[in-house]
């Protein structure tokens, strides 16, 4: 228990320290009055704006929340099957990797106008976006992860008469867990961003929705109290993969000192 | 009949030929070994009778039946015992049989009911990075036989043991092979553990590898360390020394 508090401490300690000093020192700077106050609010306006504003914040929130979702499981999919298919097809790897790549230099935002042209202002064009953000890191991750398996266990595989779906299924696929957690990590930060992103360029609801309206108004305080809760959302999503991975992969995580205990144990 | 026999394989890379004319026989129970330095084909070799490369000429017999090129035929350890970090041990043990199509909860059970043999109980429910060398070895030679206890092909099994603990696995794989009977075609470089083990060693010279020479080790199983300070275990030793040296 102990040992856990001080992991805990050891690991996180610093950057919560960091994070305080910052957040004292913006209130300093904001309370002596070297920023005019609307240009720069207060943490604890924030904090006031954050409170104040929360049911609308919740509202708007559950709407983000349900595009970045929604995109992410589908893009996560568009990811898996991408990978699957350029995996088992080495002429299609050549032909269409490189495609994936110049998709990703294309600037969001320059793709959302459109999108909102082409779908309307409903929920349709922020998913789509979220998926075109989110597919690329799973199926970069994935790729790597099955082309990274050991030719030795292909081989040992072979050897054993297994089939191609299950080379697949029962090596490659475990195989690429690790890199398909950094793919899927790096897309739940996105989703919600690519949201908010295709909600600032039209829409009804959502936090980016919220973001231009309280723009509008030049409530500053209202602007940054949606900057943190998305940040916060982007963090709650990734944490739930990081959960979601150590579930999947409990071979990754056990204590060293278990794994000595168990070689006293033999000898 | 052989139970296994390798007639006339060649291979070769490109314009780089690796075996020539190789021929060898396993009879049931047998254990043979390949003996050669590296770079002579031995590896090569195996992948040719595991089905895994097609040799240029020559063919593979299990049986008396053609099985050159055909995959699933023989177990096949490879240099790397290559357990699964992802699997416990019984899983990477059962993993033959989970192939086959053995429903899971029954490949288990078969799986299991072999670890007191190997001298693996008490492992099962493992991760396979939680077992020492030795022990890693052990779960993979038992998956290796439950794949088929026809022929086992093991490539240099014991190379990544340390000499201490290669020496209790050599005591405890002949206390083993006692029990199972399995007939086993054997690579090493390791002429103390060639003698120890085997009945017969085949030496693999050249470049490309060839047999040139076979020794018949014609002592009682099961043989223990002391034989290996015997006069006679020396005479083995520099009897495989010449043929070494004449391959060169």
């Amino acid at each position: 228990m102990t040992r856990k508090l001080q992991n805990i401490t050891q690991s996180k300690g610093p950057a919560a320290l960091t994070i305080l000093l910052l957040l004292v020192g913006w209130q300093l700077v904001a309370m002596s009055g070297l920023v005019p106050g609307y240009l720069l609010p207060s943490p604890v306006q924030v904090l006031h704006a954050f409170c104040q504003d929360w049911n609308t914040l919740w509202s708007h929130l559950l709407v983000t929340l349900q595009e970045a979702l929604l995109g992410l499981v589908v893009g996560v999919s568009v990811g898996f099957v991408f990978a699957m298919v350029m995996d088992a097809w080495e002429g299609l790897y050549r032909a269409c990797y490189p495609l994936l790549i110049i998709s990703q230099t294309i600037p969001t935002v320059a793709i959302a106008p459109l999108l909102v042209l082409w779908f309307g202002y409903d929920m349709t064009p922020k998913v789509i976006l979220v998926v075109l953000v989110t597919f690329f890191p799973v199926t970069v991750g994935l790729l790597e992860g099955f082309r990274a398996t050991d030719r030795d266990a292909v081989a040992l595989f072979r050897s054993m008469g297994a089939k191609r779906w299950q080379i697949f299924c029962y090596l490659k696929v475990p195989s690429a867990l690790p890199q398909f957690f950094s793919g899927l990590r790096i897309a739940a930060a996105y989703s919600v961003v690519g949201a908010v992103i295709s909600e600032w360029l039209g829409g009804f609801s959502g936090l980016g929705v919220y973001m231009t309206r309280v723009k509008s108004a030049f409530a500053f305080e209202k602007m940054f109290a949606v900057i943190f809760l998305i940040s916060a959302l982007s963090l709650l999503l990734m944490a739930l993969v990081g959960l979601w991975e150590k579930k999947m992969m409990p071979y990754r995580y056990i204590q060293k000192d278990e794994k000595k205990e168990i070689e006293k144990h033999e000898s | 009949m052989e139970r296994l026999e390798i007639s006339k394989v060649s291979v070769s890379f490109g314009t780089r030929q690796i075996l020539q004319d190789v021929s060898l026989t396993l009879k049931e129970g047998e254990l043979v070994s390949l003996l050669g330095i590296s770079g002579s084909g031995k590896t090569t070799l195996f992948n040719v009778i595991a089905g895994l490369l097609k040799p240029d000429t020559g063919s593979v017999y299990l049986d008396g039946e053609d099985i050159t090129a055909i995959p699933g035929q023989v177990s096949y350890m490879l240099q790397k015992d290559l357990l699964l970090p992802f699997h416990t041990v019984e899983d990477n043990v059962a993993l033959p049989l989970i192939l086959k199509g053995v429903p899971k909860k029954k490949a288990r059970a078969e799986a299991v009911s072999h670890f007191r043999e190997f001298g693996l109980e008490g492992t099962e429910k493992l991760w396979a990075n939680q077992l020492s060398g030795g022990m890693r070895q052990r779960a993979a030679l038992l998956r290796t036989y439950l794949f088929s206890s026809r022929v086992a092909l093991l490539d240099e099994p014991f190379s990544a043991l340390d000499a201490l603990t290669k020496r209790s696995v050599h005591q405890w794989y002949l206390q083993v092979m006692e029990q199972i009977k399995l007939s086993t075609l054997f690579i090493t470089h390791d002429m103390d553990e060639a003698i120890l083990l085997s009945d017969r060693i085949y030496v693999l010279t050249g470049q490309p590898g060839q047999i040139l020479h076979e020794l018949v080790i014609d002592q009682p199983h099961p043989r223990t360390e002391a034989f290996a300070v015997t006069e006679q275990f020396l005479n083995y030793k520099k009897q495989i020394l010449v043929y070494l040296k004449e391959g060169q």
